[in-house]
């Protein structure tokens, strides 16, 4: 039998699955961020007319996948599986989106890496013939990440600037095995890194190692250099995640900064209580579905690389002095015009 | 590998160093200096208001920590005193607005828990420990002062 792998961790796709439809909702900062314009649905409160953020959370990322559904033209009973994930604990945000639909649901949980999570197992599923159309969302709500992972939303606090401010928005995509859009090339799974970074509010530290072994394992495996891609998109490194990672790998002798860009910096106009940038699963699902979707249809990029990045700790592994363990998933995409 | 060792932690904590931004010290002094000094002359005002409306200078204290305590709680109801904290650090923290603040904001935060579990349970989530270690520290700075400083 023969298996679709290149090298120690990626596989490739001989029959490509294609992104057919991508959509994205966000709230109101993230409206006014230097991407506002590009969101298909842009909501003026963060409670988006519900009685809780979770609620307002669950509604934006059903929100985000009724769009994508429609843009792709397709019912929800067409779509064999739904995959999903978000940042709250039990991933309420997803199951309770879930459970409006009458899909197949496989519940995901990587952090701020679960988009691309999402992407690579939604590829596997269509590119083994297993699925014929997947939808993949992922959400994260600043209120509800911060309540639960800091602190009341009206404690007064000063903001470290390491820190990073979890973005209210969310995106979903359609894969399908067939129809217009940007094919699936490759998907590369990444290993857990730990090089202990103990401080919550600095993930961009502990991230940058998870996302410079992806990288590095991918372009080995596919034996490519990063001119090989017109864009490699990261998901919440921040100001200081994407200096540490340029300097890991150009320890390997790969340069990738020309091509690089960081989600995290792109969602919002830089103020100092953004901190290093933008963070959370809807960060990377928002700004890719907004942005570079349409690039990719377009034509304007003919090969990218999204390559999304999570802390993968909780509250209690850091009040326990655990350091904090990383991931990094990466997903080659082409336009169909490549 | 991926669970790096004790070495490469250390070669790594050293690298990431040079990408981490400084603390704005000195900015963040002079801001929690300003504000927290502004915020002890409202209640040094109502305090001196109190004493010449000849309340007696204890009762005039504790009626001043119950406005000033009110105003905190106010402020973190119309969503000012958050950001005041962000601008400000201690200097919104430690007067005692600040106290009410950090009893307030999860008050509300959990009232969607319900009442029980939510409000009653979370209230002292921030202000617990300095509930808990300022009594602490109280009675053994008192036990100091009855046998060691009579």
């Amino acid at each position: 039998m023969e298996f679709h792998r290149r090298g120690t961790s990626t596989c490739i796709f001989p029959e490509m699955p294609v992104v057919v439809a991508a959509a994205s909702v966000v709230g109101p900062r993230e409206g006014e961020g230097p991407l506002g314009r590009l969101f298909d649905m842009v909501y003026n409160d963060t409670l988006f007319q519900e009685t809780s953020w979770e609620k307002a959370e669950t509604r934006m990322l059903r929100q985000a996948l009724d769009l994508a559904l429609a843009k792709a033209g397709i019912d929800q009973t067409q779509v064999d599986f739904l995959l999903a994930g978000d940042l709250l604990n039990q991933i309420i945000s997803s199951s309770y989106m879930a459970r409006e639909y009458d899909i197949p649901y496989v519940g995901l949980y990587g952090a701020c890496a679960t988009m691309a999570e999402g992407l690579a197992l939604g590829s596997l599923l269509v590119g083994g013939r297993f699925a014929r159309y997947v939808a993949v969302a992922s959400s994260s709500h600043h209120d509800t990440a911060e309540r639960q992972y800091r602190y009341p939303t009206e404690f007064g606090y000063q903001r470290v600037p390491t820190s990073q401010w979890t973005a209210t928005a969310a995106g979903a995509v359609i894969i399908a095995a067939k129809g217009a859009g940007p094919r699936v090339e490759a998907v590369t799974v990444g290993r857990v890194q730990d090089y202990g970074v103990i401080d919550p509010n600095d993930m961009g530290s502990a991230m940058a190692p998870a996302f410079a072994d992806t990288v590095w394992r991918h372009l080995q495996d596919m034996s490519r250099k990063p001119d090989d891609y017109d864009l490699i998109l990261s998901g919440d490194l921040g100001k200081i995640g994407v200096g540490i990672s340029h300097r890991l790998l150009l320890q390997k002798g790969i340069d990738i900064e020309s091509r690089h860009q960081d989600s995290g910096l792109l969602l919002y106009e830089m103020k100092p209580e953004i901190g290093a940038g933008a963070s959370g699963c809807g960060c990377i699902a928002s700004v890719f579905t907004a942005k570079f979707w349409p690039d990719l249809m377009a034509g304007k990029i003919k090969r990218m690389l999204l390559v999304a990045t999570g802390a993968l700790h909780s509250p209690t592994s850091c009040q326990q002095g655990e350091s904090i363990p990383s991931i990094a998933h990466a997903v080659a995409l082409v336009s169909e015009t490549a | 590998m991926t669970k790096a060792c004790i070495r490469e932690r250390e070669a790594y904590s050293r690298l990431s160093e040079d990408y981490r931004p400084k603390r704005p010290i000195v900015r963040n002094i002079i801001l929690a200096f300003v504000v927290g000094g502004l915020i002890c002359v409202v209640g040094q005002f109502f305090l001196d208001y109190l004493v010449s409306r000849k309340l007696a200078p204890t009762q005039a204290q504790a009626m001043t920590s119950s406005i000033m305590v009110f105003l905190g709680a106010f402020l973190t109801g119309i969503g000012v005193y958050d950001k005041l904290g962000r601008l400000a650090g201690m200097g919104a923290a430690l007067p005692i607005t600040g106290f009410a603040n950090s009893v307030v904001s999860p008050a509300m935060e959990f009232k969607r828990e319900g009442f029980v579990l939510g409000v009653s349970a979370k209230m002292f989530q921030v202000a617990g420990p300095v509930i808990v270690y300022g009594s602490l520290v109280s009675v053994l700075v008192s036990i100091l002062r009855l046998y060691i400083f009579k």
